[in-house]
């Protein structure tokens, strides 16, 4: 599915090198977890997959399905199946959610040449999402993100989630600021989503999201680079001795 | 020297400033009128020659140097031939001003409705026609040219629920219309005035709206401005504020090539609101001036002003906010927002709030911002399969909807939404 290979990675704007010689395989199916002390690139790492021109390859190589995407925008990639579930979704004041999940569902339909969504359609498919999250009518009827509180916007990037049907999910400190039952409907609306074609990235610093969802692979991020991967017994590994450990052993 | 002093050199005039002194010279025995309104259109022309159009030099039209602007005056087309479209909101009552006449025969049940012209030729408008203060052009203009328009009076607790829609439509020429409107006690009603070219034919237009709220009238004026792309559009709204009224006022400007809309509010009745909210969508090589200013003239008074712009291509936005706080206005609570997105770099917009404030216990403030689209917003819709240009149009037009979605009538919304989405269209 995913195939990263010797990835170099700079800010734009200041030339300071973020990722480091990355290289990171991730199968059709697979749910990989990235861990990683703070200022890793994880979040970086994210972005670059997605397009964001705040950063610059410098060199290596990003496959989806043995296709380069570096010179995709990030509007090309999320029609080839990207998806960024935020850390931080932003609020869009003044474009209305269910207009811009319209747009975006069908945007990402016309690009593959497929037909778009009648309104009856979609306004079926997003009831039928949202209910599974517990997300109300009300919320659907505010402007983007707007005033939601922080378990409600991870909700609503799962919701999108859901409706776009990406093949590889990328899953961005989606645990950060949210109380176990809304980590809860979080992780069931991830796990909903699993499927054979279908590979997943749970970016976290904690172990704790991974009791939830669980992963296939686990792989250490440090300074840009991936230093140990391994399966779910990593994490733990992590949990109960830090990362001290394992960046102590690759240094 | 004595031929010097009966022909000063003050009296060189443009070709704009001359084709107005003969188009005034032509139509003398033709503007309608009694004695007493002949007598106030001379002295306000006499003015007009003897000051010129307004230049840069003086402060209030400092970003709109209207004698360097304004190069000539379209000829008069009397004959040209427009007629009244569909209201903008579904239910609305039009009252048509074609070609600058007033021929709309309608009535709405409980207001008195007059054509301005019958006002003039009965003298009754001719204490109206004045100018606010020697740099009122359009004042001076207006009140010289004036023909037609409506005067609506809103008897005390009137209650009009279809709103009533000014529907000024013009084919070319020169323009010149006048809406007195007074608002009785504890009357409620929307008032759409909706300028419109018919064709591309340069027009100079001037219009003044007079507007009094009497105690606890609850009103929403709206002003809808889509000239053409070769016109002149002078507008002024005058509007005094009594007791407890509230208005809510809303311009919005999408057309025209030199614009200036003027909007000279005086609140003097004790707890009075207004809420006054802008949108401008300048393109092209237009120029657009909205010049604001708020007079806060008796203690516990309240308004907000929300201006947002969008300017394109090489146009040109000015917006002048001065508020006033009286001496005894104490308690007044004034906020001022003025919001422009840049979408070109060769568009440019001033603004200049100001704020002046004689009362000690007021809360006054004013923000300015000037911006491009915000790129965390673009990359959040891309990263949605949003390609480009739609995520910039959807984020240009969410920052008009942020203000239109304000008048919450959602007609009316909707009927504005497609206004600007349109326009968006066409110039995006």
């Amino acid at each position: 599915m995913l195939e990263i290979r010797n990835l170099h990675a700079r800010i734009a704007e200041d030339g300071t090198e973020i990722i480091r010689g990355l290289n990171l395989t991730v199968r059709a199916g697979e749910v990989a977890a990235i861990m990683g002390p703070n200022g890793s690139g994880k979040s970086t790492l994210s972005y670059i997959l997605s397009g964001r021109d705040d950063y610059e390859v410098t060199e290596g190589e990003i496959l989806l399905n043995g296709e380069s995407i570096l010179e995709l925008n990030p509007a090309e990639r999320a029609s080839k199946g990207i998806f960024l579930a935020f850390q931080y979704p932003v609020e869009i004041p003044g474009v209305a959610t269910m207009q811009f999940l319209k747009v975006a569902m069908n945007e990402q339909r016309k690009a593959r040449g497929e037909e778009e969504l009648t309104t009856p359609d979609f306004i079926r498919r997003v009831k039928e999402a949202a209910a599974k999250l517990q997300i109300d009518q009300a919320m659907l009827r505010r402007p983007l993100n707007v005033g939601f509180s922080g378990g409600e916007k991870k909700r609503a990037e799962i919701l999108q989630m859901a409706l776009l049907e990406p093949s590889l999910c990328v899953l961005d400190e989606t645990d950060s600021g949210l109380d176990i039952d809304a980590l809860k409907i979080v992780a069931d609306g991830v796990n909903a989503l699993k499927s054979p074609d279908r590979a997943t990235i749970v970016i976290t610093h904690y172990q704790r999201l991974l009791d939830y969802i669980i992963p296939d692979t686990v792989h250490v991020l440090y300074k840009g680079q991936i230093i140990r991967s391994g399966d779910k017994a990593l994490a733990h590994e992590l949990e109960a001795n830090g990362y001290a450990d394992i960046i102590g052993q690759a240094a | 020297m004595n031929m010097l002093t009966t022909n000063p050199p003050a009296a060189r005039l443009t070709a704009a400033e001359t084709a107005l002194v003969e188009a005034f010279s032509a139509q003398i025995g033709e503007l309608p009128g009694n004695g007493a309104v002949i007598g106030t259109r001379d002295r306000l022309l006499d003015d007009l020659k003897k000051s010129g159009l307004p230049t840069r030099r003086i402060e209030a039209w400092h970003y709109t140097d209207l004698k360097n602007l304004l190069r000539a005056i379209p000829e008069a087309q009397a004959t040209a031939a427009t007629e009244a479209v569909a209201p903008l909101v579904d239910g609305a009552t039009v009252l048509s001003v074609l070609q600058g006449v007033a021929d709309s025969r309608a009535a709405v049940d409980g207001v008195d409705i007059a054509s301005l012209k019958d006002r003039l030729v009965d003298g009754t408008a001719a204490a109206g026609l004045t100018a606010l203060d020697k740099d009122d052009a359009i004042g001076r203009i207006n009140g010289s040219f004036v023909r037609d328009g409506y005067v609506l009076n809103f008897p005390a607790q009137a209650e009009i629920a279809a709103p009533i829609e000014l529907q000024a439509r013009h084919a070319g020429g020169q323009i010149h219309t006048r809406f007195p409107v007074s608002f009785g006690e504890g009357s409620k009603a929307t008032v759409i005035e909706r300028h419109q070219a018919v064709t591309e034919d340069a027009a100079l237009v001037s219009s003044i709206s007079d507007i009094v709220l009497e105690e606890g009238a609850e009103i929403t004026w709206i002003i809808l401005q889509q000239q053409g792309l070769a016109d002149t559009h002078l507008g002024q709204i005058r509007v005094k504020l009594g007791k407890d009224a509230k208005l809510r006022l809303f311009v919005i400007n999408a057309g025209g090539k030199l614009v200036r809309q003027e909007l000279r509010i005086e609140v003097v009745g004790e707890g009075a609101e207004l809420t006054l909210r802008g949108v401008n969508l300048l393109g092209g090589e237009s120029h657009t001036d909205v010049t604001l200013v708020l007079g806060h003239n008796v203690p516990h008074t309240n308004s907000t002003e929300t201006f947002r712009n969008v300017v394109f291509d090489r146009a040109s936005g000015v917006f002048q906010g001065m508020i006033r706080v009286a001496p005894d206005a104490q308690k007044t609570d004034a906020k001022m927002a003025c919001n422009t997105l840049l979408l070109s770099d060769e568009a440019d917009f001033a603004a200049k709030p100001e704020l002046e404030i004689f009362a000690d216990d007021v809360i006054c403030g004013h923000g300015a911002t000037v911006t491009d689209i915000s790129k965390t917003h673009l990359f959040y819709l891309m990263a949605r399969g949003v390609p480009e240009n739609k995520a910039r149009a959807m984020l240009v037009n969410a920052f008009v909807a942020e203000i239109v979605e304000e008048l919450e009538e959602e007609k009316l919304v909707e009927a504005l939404e497609d206004i600007v989405s349109a326009w968006l269209e066409k110039h995006a």
